[in-house]
């Protein structure tokens, strides 16, 4: 069910300001590509117009072409929610429905849409922990609220609460930088197990996190305060950061900027 | 020679770690006295009124905690003690009125309250010359008066609200925020007077119905207020969790928003409800009053409590009415306190959990 995302042309703007500029690629199904580049340089903002996140955001619009397989997310006809039914998103800071206990919280993307029948929940809920490798944490507690959860589990249930509905891509936007080091080990085998059935996008300021989890590397960059961000290479994970192509990203792995 | 020679300069700031400490007492111990001169300086002078004395009091309290501090702690620690004394002071100040008047209040009505007076109307008694009768009526106008302001203005003041943080943009929003301000600056006898001109033209007669649409307009810029204010504080990260599940905007603000903020919500409808129910003026001009029970609030003249306090306090105007003014005054503020109990226990229930 992973999906190949191509990406054409694609600008984003903040009202009138232009946040991302002509950014072309193409994300590889069945793997897990990384966003790597300085604060400010887009990549969060290129993450959310890959679900159409971007344009909840009040004044921002995106011009482009998104590709998913042969479908254009920015066709004329196309229901931004159902977008986000087959794309899911990860938050940088976990954010689980207050409201609601650990199990609701796992099942709330189907409950919402109206599946009601309880096995078929059962079943979901049990699944998805299992996925997120959380499930023998929290197995005899399904009913308690998921605001009691650590944050490393809560980013985990998060990540179960996407891969509920079974997107076809997952997006994630730094979902380790609220988190320890024990807890970004567990999310990072998490994110190499699940990229057996999802394509898995992944903003992340740590750089040994991308060489760590990715196989495909994108750097991106901005050309000073208040230029839009643009992508400077995209490439296999290892290459990148072993052999880049242009100076910039080179400089950029080895710290002398950023 | 020159000044570089010279010794250095004392540091600006002194070095002393250690300074003279007041001990743990001495603001009680500065109250006490401060009373006990209010007292007798009031007593020596011959002043008649006590809140003459007390204010003495309050402003020895400052004086002397001030000087004391200064001479034991310095004048950094003195500025602190000022500080918390003039705290503590504005808050005794707030609460004397408040517990005076639950206090005077409960002392006057509490001999009127018995059974009958909870279940009986004013119907066939004498109201000038004999004791006797009761509330039962106005209970009942008051509550369904209220019941049914409550439930035009809760709905519409919240759906605002959603309007006003979910979806409202530019210059509609605006004008509602705006007049949303105006509306609650508007004057009970006002929103009494556009009613009851309404009723006229649709010539229809006094009843409790017209008196509960004075009370939800006046109820509604309170409930949109504290409305919105409770939505806008559910974090964004929570709408766009519930959008990256696929969840529609209409499905999110039904599910996710208004759920994650309804405890805070209630309390503000509380709290509207508690405001209304002790409005006078729109009632007096829209249900009239009345002696007799009258259970059906959109025909015929009702009761309510603060009309009935006031008929009985300025239409009877004797010892008698005074008895039942009291009562019902206690009734009334008992009832306000217990709906804010309720809210209370409301927003406590319904509220995110942490939980372990």
């Amino acid at each position: 069910m992973a999906k190949r995302i191509d990406v054409s042309g694609l600008s984003a703007f903040y009202g009138g300001t232009k946040a991302i500029e002509d950014i072309s690629m193409t994300v590889e199904p069945r793997s897990v590509t990384a966003f790597i580049g300085p604060s400010g340089c887009g990549k969060s903002t290129f993450l959310r117009t890959l679900n159409r996140m971007h344009e909840v955001i009040p004044g921002a619009r995106v011009e482009g072409k998104v590709m998913l397989d042969d479908e254009n997310l920015y066709g004329s006809n196309v229901d931004p929610v159902a977008v986000r039914r087959s794309v899911g998103m990860v938050f940088q800071r976990p954010n689980p429905f207050p409201t609601m206990s650990i199990y609701d919280n796992v099942v709330a993307g189907l409950k919402l849409a109206g599946v009601k029948k309880k096995s078929v929940l059962d079943g979901v809920v049990e699944k998805s922990l299992q996925g997120a490798n959380l499930w023998n944490e929290v197995k005899d507690r399904l009913n308690k609220p998921g605001a009691g959860l650590s944050g490393g589990q809560q980013q985990r249930l998060c990540i179960a609460r996407a891969i509920a509905v079974e997107p076809q891509v997952l997006l994630m936007d730094e979902p380790c930088s609220a988190l320890d080091p024990i807890s970004t080990l567990a999310i990072e085998d998490l994110i190499g197990e699940l990229k057996s059935q999802y394509t898995i996008v992944i903003v992340t300021h740590n750089m040994q996190q991308a060489a760590r989890v990715s196989d495909r590397t994108a750097f991106f960059n901005l050309a000073g305060v208040g230029q839009p961000g643009k992508l400077i290479e995209l490439d296999d994970t290892q290459r990148i950061f072993s052999n880049p192509s242009v100076q910039a990203t080179e400089d950029y792995i080895s710290g002398r900027f950023g | 020679m020159s000044a570089t020679t010279t010794a250095p300069a004392a540091p600006l700031l002194r070095g002393d770690l250690t300074s003279g400490r007041l001990p743990r007492w001495a603001p009680i111990g500065v109250a006490v006295l401060s009373i006990a001169l209010g007292c007798a300086i009031g007593a020596g002078a011959g002043l008649a009124s006590h809140i003459q004395w007390g204010l003495i009091a309050a402003g020895l309290f400052l004086a002397l905690s001030y000087a004391l501090a200064v001479k034991v702690e310095g004048r950094r620690q003195a500025k602190d003690r000022f500080a918390t004394s003039v705290i503590w002071v504005a808050f005794i100040l707030a609460v004397v009125p408040l517990g005076a008047l639950t206090f005077y209040t409960v002392q006057q009505g509490i001999g009127a309250i018995n059974g009958d007076f909870l279940t009986h109307s004013m119907k066939g008694v004498v109201a000038s010359t004999t004791a006797g009768g009761g509330i039962y009526h106005a209970i009942i106008g008051t509550l369904e008066q209220v019941a049914l302001a409550t439930l035009m203005a809760a709905p519409i003041g919240l759906l605002t609200a959603v309007y006003l943080v979910e979806y409202g943009r530019g210059r509609l929003a605006q004008a509602v925020t705006f007049f949303v301000d105006v509306m609650t600056g508007v004057p009970s006898i006002v929103a009494g007077l556009f009613v009851f001109s309404l009723w006229t033209m649709l010539k229809q007669g006094y009843s409790g119905f017209s008196g509960s649409v004075a009370l939800a307009i006046l109820m509604i810029p309170v409930v949109v207020r504290s409305a919105e204010e409770m939505l806008k504080l559910v974090p964004n990260e929570l709408r766009e969790a519930s959008y990256a599940l696929g969840v529609p905007k209409w499905k999110t603000i039904v599910r996710i928003v208004i759920p994650t903020a309804i405890g805070g919500i209630t309390t503000g409808v509380m709290l509207a409800v508690a405001r209304i129910t002790g409005e006078t003026a729109p009632v007096l001009m829209l249900v009239f009053g009345s002696d007799v029970i009258n259970n059906d609030p959109f025909n015929d003249p009702q009761q309510s409590l603060p009309l009935y306090i006031w008929q009985q306090y300025t239409v009877v105007n004797n010892e008698y009415g005074y008895a039942r003014a009291w009562g019902a005054a206690l009734v009334l503020i008992a009832f306000v306190m217990g709906l804010n109990l309720v809210a209370r226990g409301i927003a406590r229930w319904r509220s995110p959990k942490a939980g372990h």
